[in-house]
């Protein structure tokens, strides 16, 4: 097999994982031993090949289809392809004319900054692992989403995507076999002692099992929150991904559901899918009026077995306070947590002066920022645990006087 | 002698009726595609619409035995499909080794017999009876979580389960079966899929009517009527939660325990705990006006 063969696939490979394939080492070696196998004569069959080694999920088909257009666009295939080649890409995308299809953005981000020079691979190689080095990630982590560069907000929504996620758990009723504490296991006990001929009666143990509670995310897409509305669609798309109940409303004027195109696993597809969803994005906002419609329409449907709801917003309503007060508590009581996240609150002084706010304040368990990578961390981090103190909406209260 | 299912459309309503459900078309016509094609039925709706008493009418109309499942969370395989009888399998234990019996394979054969084994809705639901399958209510679905949703795919696909010890219980007949929901959540496209869907909504101001003659006959014409003006006029307002037709009888025959002949506004003030649940929707009603709602009835 020739070296600079096993050379580019690595390289493919390599292009794959940046944009976003699950990829381990040894999928370059099954790929490398499938050509050699299979020996393809076609474009078609080599693609297939690779295909068949590579993508592993069919959300990640079309992401392949693409970084394969790319990637070996300029070469006519087997020739060159043993021939001379360093593992450069296209300069441009394959048509600009065409809509760009769900994750080309990505593949196009994981390909083109080699593009920008002809160097040889082993530079290469630097630059790719240098792409997000550490301190590149800890300047990202405190910039405010506001201030963010087309380029971070890139970055910060793959620092997103590898975000450990909230690990909180409730007992559920339901129970499981366990080796240690709990109550005995009828069933198990006298099924163990029977296997063994029931001369020693060896008991098992069953205890509650565990489980996320569902989490609600109320997203404000208003004017106000423009910037940090989308990196929190990401983050909660990252969110829907791992757990299995998580429902996204977006409400400006109107509330709208968007739990099903959060659902689709490629982030670029389901942001796109919200965004046709709404009608009303970088509007005004009535946020009593969007909980009326939530608390009449859904809090029935989606606020069961003790619903964590998320609420994202600036808190700045002008119209009916008396309204967003009910609401307010409506939901408060039938979640079983609160947490109002408020971009607003990256400032040092903030005080919550604004009469929305105020209103709102008494009536959540949990206040907190959502400017950064850090805020959001932070947030993941208070999830899994019980709130704690600095928290306390009340403090703000006070604060404010 | 087992009951035969309705030849038609018409025909279900009309035997529906007979039971004093009062079926509209749409409805009638899923129920009567269900029996036809052996599907299961999804029926979900708001709290008292009457989802729960299609079943029991059903078991009546075709007279088969009703077999309920009310679900809750935390709802497992030993008290949705069966159980042994550990005591009694203690017991049988204990007993041998007095008796000094040294057969292990009889033992073990006889502990896990049908004597020591408890069925369950889902398992009874299984077995063949006498009238005919029955009908199977598995109830507030929405209240369980998705492992036992899971759980009951495989069943309403194979209509079997089986039991390690004892062997695969499979259906000959396999039973009518009506699923509700109040949709505290989403039931899962997989379960749905199987089933026959239904969203059984408020009855219109006819049906309504003929709902409260057949199981509320005590109250005379002239209040009926106006129950039902109010109980529609009151669904039309903004409330967190609407009166459902359970309410609607309930209140009913609240007002014939008063001896009440017709509808003024004290007494629909003073009642109306019957027919709203929430603070918020009581203090909204009383504060508007019930005797404007009251005569708007009366000329409708």
């Amino acid at each position: 097999m020739s070296g600079r063969l096993a050379d580019n696939i690595t390289y493919f490979a390599r292009a794959l994982r940046e944009a976003g394939m699950r990829l381990g080492p040894g999928s370059v070696l099954d790929a490398v031993a499938a050509l050699d196998v299979a020996a393809p004569q076609t474009k078609t069959d080599f693609y297939w090949v690779l295909h068949t080694v590579f993508v592993k999920k069919h959300e990640d088909s079309g992401l392949f289809e693409q970084a394969f257009a790319i990637f070996f666009r300029r070469r006519a295939f087997i020739d060159k392809l043993i021939a001379t080649m360093s593992p450069r890409a296209p300069s441009k995308p394959d048509d600009p004319d065409r809509k760009p299809e769900a994750g080309a953005l990505r593949v196009a981000e994981a390909l083109l900054p080699k593009a920008k020079n002809d160097e040889p691979p082993e530079e290469e190689k630097q630059e790719l692992s240098a792409r997000l080095t550490i301190s590149d990630r800890e300047i990202l982590q405190s910039r405010d989403f506001a201030q963010m560069t087309a380029a971070e907000i890139l970055k910060a929504k793959q620092l997103i995507d590898r975000m450990v996620l909230p690990d909180d758990r409730v007992r559920a009723r339901r129970f499981v076999p366990v080796n240690k504490g709990g109550v005995i296991d009828p069933r198990r006990t006298l099924r163990n002692s029977l296997r063994a001929g029931g001369a020693v009666i060896d008991l098992a143990f069953r205890d509650h099992s565990q489980r996320h509670p569902p989490i609600v995310a109320l997203c404000d897409i208003s004017g106000s929150m423009a910037e940090y509305a989308p990196l929190f669609l990401h983050f909660l798309h990252a969110l829907t991904d791992k757990r299995r109940r998580v429902e996204t409303f977006l409400f400006g004027t109107r509330l709208t559901n968007v739990t099903r195109s959060l659902r689709k696993r490629d982030p670029d597809e389901a942001l796109a899918l919200c965004g046709a969803q709404v009608e009303d994005w970088s509007g005004g906002t009535r946020i009593g009026a969007s909980l009326h419609r939530f608390n009449r329409d859904w809090s029935r449907r989606v606020l069961g077995q003790g619903a964590v709801v998320l609420l994202f917003t600036d808190g700045l309503e002008r119209d009916d306070l008396d309204s967003l007060k009910a609401e307010m508590g409506r939901l408060h009581r039938s979640s079983r947590r609160l947490v109002w996240v408020n971009p607003l609150l990256r400032f040092g002084g903030f005080e919550a002066k604004a009469q929305g706010i105020r209103t709102m304040l008494p009536l959540v368990d949990d206040f907190r920022p959502i400017h950064s990578l850090a805020a959001m961390a932070d947030l993941v981090k208070a999830l899994s645990e019980e709130p704690s103190r600095r928290h306390d909406p009340k403090t703000w209260l006070k604060l404010a006087g | 002698m087992i009951r035969a299912v309705p030849a038609s459309i018409d025909d279900t309503q009309t035997q529906l009726s007979q039971t004093g459900y009062v079926a509209d078309r749409a409805l009638a016509t899923v129920v009567y595609l269900a029996l036809k094609m052996g599907r299961p039925l999804l029926l979900e709706g708001e709290a008292g619409v009457g989802k729960t008493e299609i079943a029991k009418s059903l078991a009546t109309m075709l007279g088969r035995k009703l077999i309920r499942m009310q679900c809750y969370e935390g709802l497992d395989v030993a008290s949705a499909v069966y159980e042994w009888n550990y005591a009694g399998q203690m017991m049988a234990i204990r007993l041998a080794e007095v008796e000094g019996s040294t057969d292990r394979a009889r033992l073990e054969s006889d502990l896990f017999s049908s004597r020591f084994l408890i069925k369950r809705p889902l398992l009874q639901a299984l077995e063949p009876d006498t009238q005919g399958p029955p009908v199977l209510l598995i109830d507030e679905l929405d209240r369980t979580d998705e492992a036992f949703e899971a759980f009951l795919l495989e069943i309403l696909s194979d209509y079997q389960v089986s039991v390690p010890e004892f062997g695969t219980v499979k259906a000959e007949h396999p039973p009518i079966v009506i699923v509700t929901s109040n949709r505290t959540r989403e039931i899962h496209d997989a379960l749905k899929r199987r089933c026959l869907y239904h969203w059984v909504d408020y009855p219109d101001a006819e049906r309504e009517l003929a709902i409260l003659k057949a199981k509320a006959p005590q109250a005379p014409e002239a209040l009926t009527r106006q129950i039902v003006g109010f109980v529609q006029a009151l669904r039309k307002q903004d409330l967190f939660k609407v009166p459902g037709v359970a309410e609607a009888l309930d209140w009913a025959s609240a007002l014939v325990e008063l001896d009440a002949v017709a509808l003024d506004p004290k007494l629909v003030s003073d009642t109306l705990g019957v027919l709203l649940k929430y603070q918020d929707d009581i203090q909204k009603m009383q504060g508007s006006d019930i005797a404007k709602m009251l005569s708007e009835i009366g000329k409708g």
